[in-house]
């Protein structure tokens, strides 16, 4: 092995397609045996039981998210919720899932009227490309939901 | 004869004109992240990430940066000091130290980096333990050193007694290694701004060194990156502060000369 | 080893009635329980920080429940309306109960 790299040879195109080809599948076996992902019941589940079974609608939440993730495990995210954040109107909670992670619950937002704003910014750990998911709970009952698909790339020569 | 003169000085004269607008054109569009040609990695971030290492409450890498000062000031070793004995404040005195590192060292009759740097302080003048390559504390004492330079153009010598060295870097960073028989510019010569699967290649220059890496979520060395290259492409990877390496590292920030010490930097 | 440093980012005054931000940053590992030990082929188990509650002069005025998804050195930046000067005290927990608290004086004018 150290002869064959001292020895500053071509590697042929064959043998270069086969290294990159065992490396590929070698990966996928990898990704297969893996953790296994939430599926849409999951994430729906989680949903149902933020919002006590009741129906979200969407509106309200802006979601603010890159549309590629530069890595996965660091992904900033921002959410702003509009509401006057009233004794008389404001929003309680808002949830985030994430419907391809291992576990689709991110985390659970609970505002206060001290807060002025339903404005919160934070990073997150996305396993694959999939969806954020934003579920307000507000002060009248009501649930509001929003939704935006993240890309996440895998795989490259990072190093 | 005359026509394929004129024909020359024409593709001469387009050639030099493109060659000015091109060079011109990264500047505008990249600031003082870029000198002629060459390329900070946060041009090849993404605005994210770009945004992560311009605040410096955002950028996790300060913590790194707050530990290093907290060392400096910490009595350390048998002689009883801390760096600060000797040193003083290291917003004066260390300000543009970083920046000209790797470099010759007379008694070592070699090149030495920053870190080799602070391990013989520590070694020689504060009679104290080394510390471990990539270990916090190394990796934060080498990151509030070289952050005292952050801004300041990377500004290494290649001359007189450093010559040599410099051209065993070099020569390592042409040399074809590993299964995939690729030499350190395959990628960051032939390709920065390509996509390697997927990854956007940059020219790998280390003006942000020590940097908080998103893949590894915390900060790392340079040649914890020279580590992790090699072994992408199944060569064996070094020790850290290895000559080679050290080398390598007096090359790479000579491709890299002029642009801004970004210490601690973010990229992928 | 390193221990958990956490950091707080507020104006240094607000006007009454000003709605503003509060940034914070804590390092901490972050320990997912999917990552398993290459020599052993364990996983790794859990532990991260599960709880944030920030106080406002002793009332809670906003909290935050956290699940693995969130990542390393978690960074999370929320606003508040100015009421009174005082005190902001930022608390974190983990899985095992430990706390971490960061205050911060803010200046109301």
């Amino acid at each position: 092995m150290i002869r064959k790299t001292l020895e500053t040879r071509r590697v042929d195109r064959r043998e270069l397609l086969a290294l990159f080809g065992a490396g590929t599948v070698a990966a996928m076996g990898l990704s297969l045996a893996g953790p296994a992902f939430a599926d849409a019941k999951a994430t729906d589940a989680a949903i149902m039981k933020a919002t006590g079974g009741k129906t979200a609608t969407m509106g309200k939440i802006t979601l603010e998210t890159p549309q590629i993730a530069e890595n996965g495990s660091t992904v900033p995210i921002g959410l702003v919720v509009d509401s006057p954040m009233t004794d008389a109107d404001h929003v309680k909670t808002v949830h985030l899932f994430a419907d391809g992670n291992p576990n689709p619950d991110v985390a659970s937002f609970h505002f206060t009227t001290m807060c002025g704003k339903a404005d919160v910014s934070t990073r997150i750990r996305l396993a694959k490309t999939q969806n954020v998911i934003a579920v307000a709970e507000m002060s009248d009952g009501s649930f509001m939901m929003a939704k935006s698909e993240i890309k996440v790339t895998i795989g490259g020569c990072g190093g | 004869m005359k026509k394929a003169y004129l024909g020359v000085l024409t593709i001469a004269a387009v050639a030099l004109v493109t060659a000015s607008y091109v060079t011109k054109a990264y500047a505008a569009d990249y600031g003082r992240y870029a000198v002629d040609d060459r390329r900070s990695g946060y041009t090849y971030a993404t605005k994210e990430t770009q945004a992560i290492q311009d605040d410096d409450f955002e950028n996790p890498a300060m913590i790194w940066v707050e530990d290093g000062e907290q060392l400096w000031k910490a009595v350390d070793g048998n002689a009883n000091k801390s760096c600060s004995s000797c040193h003083k404040d290291a917003v004066e005195s260390m300000k543009g130290v970083g920046a000209t590192f790797p470099k010759y060292d007379a008694k070592l009759k070699k090149l030495k980096n920053l870190e080799q740097q602070i391990n013989i302080c520590r070694t020689e003048r504060m009679q104290a333990k080394p510390w471990k390559w990539e270990s916090n504390q190394l990796l934060a004492m080498t990151t509030y050193v070289r952050h005292q330079s952050r801004g300041m153009p990377v500004n290494v010598s290649i001359d007189d007694e450093a010559a040599p060295f410099f051209a065993k870097g070099k020569e390592f960073y042409y040399q074809r290694r590993g299964q995939l028989d690729m030499a350190c510019k395959h990628c960051h010569e032939d390709n920065a701004g390509h996509m390697a699967r997927a990854n956007l290649l940059s020219q790998g220059q280390i003006n942000g060194f020590p940097t908080y890496r998103l893949k590894w979520q915390k900060i790392g060395s340079a040649h914890r990156r020279f580590r992790g290259c090699n072994k992408n492409i199944r060569a064996s990877a070094l020790a850290y502060g290895a000559d080679e390496y050290v080398n390598l590292e007096l090359y790479i920030a000579w491709r890299g000369r002029g642009l801004p010490v970004e210490t601690p930097a973010v990229r992928n | 080893m390193a221990k958990t440093k956490a950091r707080v980012k507020t104006p240094k005054s607000v006007k009454k009635g000003e709605v503003f931000e509060v940034k914070t940053l804590i390092s901490h590992k972050m320990e997912t329980g999917q990552r398993k030990d290459k020599k052993t082929g364990n996983k790794i188990p859990r532990m991260i920080l599960n709880k944030f509650v920030c106080s406002y002069n002793g009332k809670t005025a906003f909290s935050a429940d956290w699940h693995p998804a969130i990542s390393v050195n978690p960074y999370m930046a929320f606003h508040l309306k100015a009421s009174e000067s005082g005190e902001l005290e930022m608390a974190w927990t983990d899985d095992d109960g430990k706390t971490v608290k960061k205050t911060a004086k803010i200046t109301v004018t």
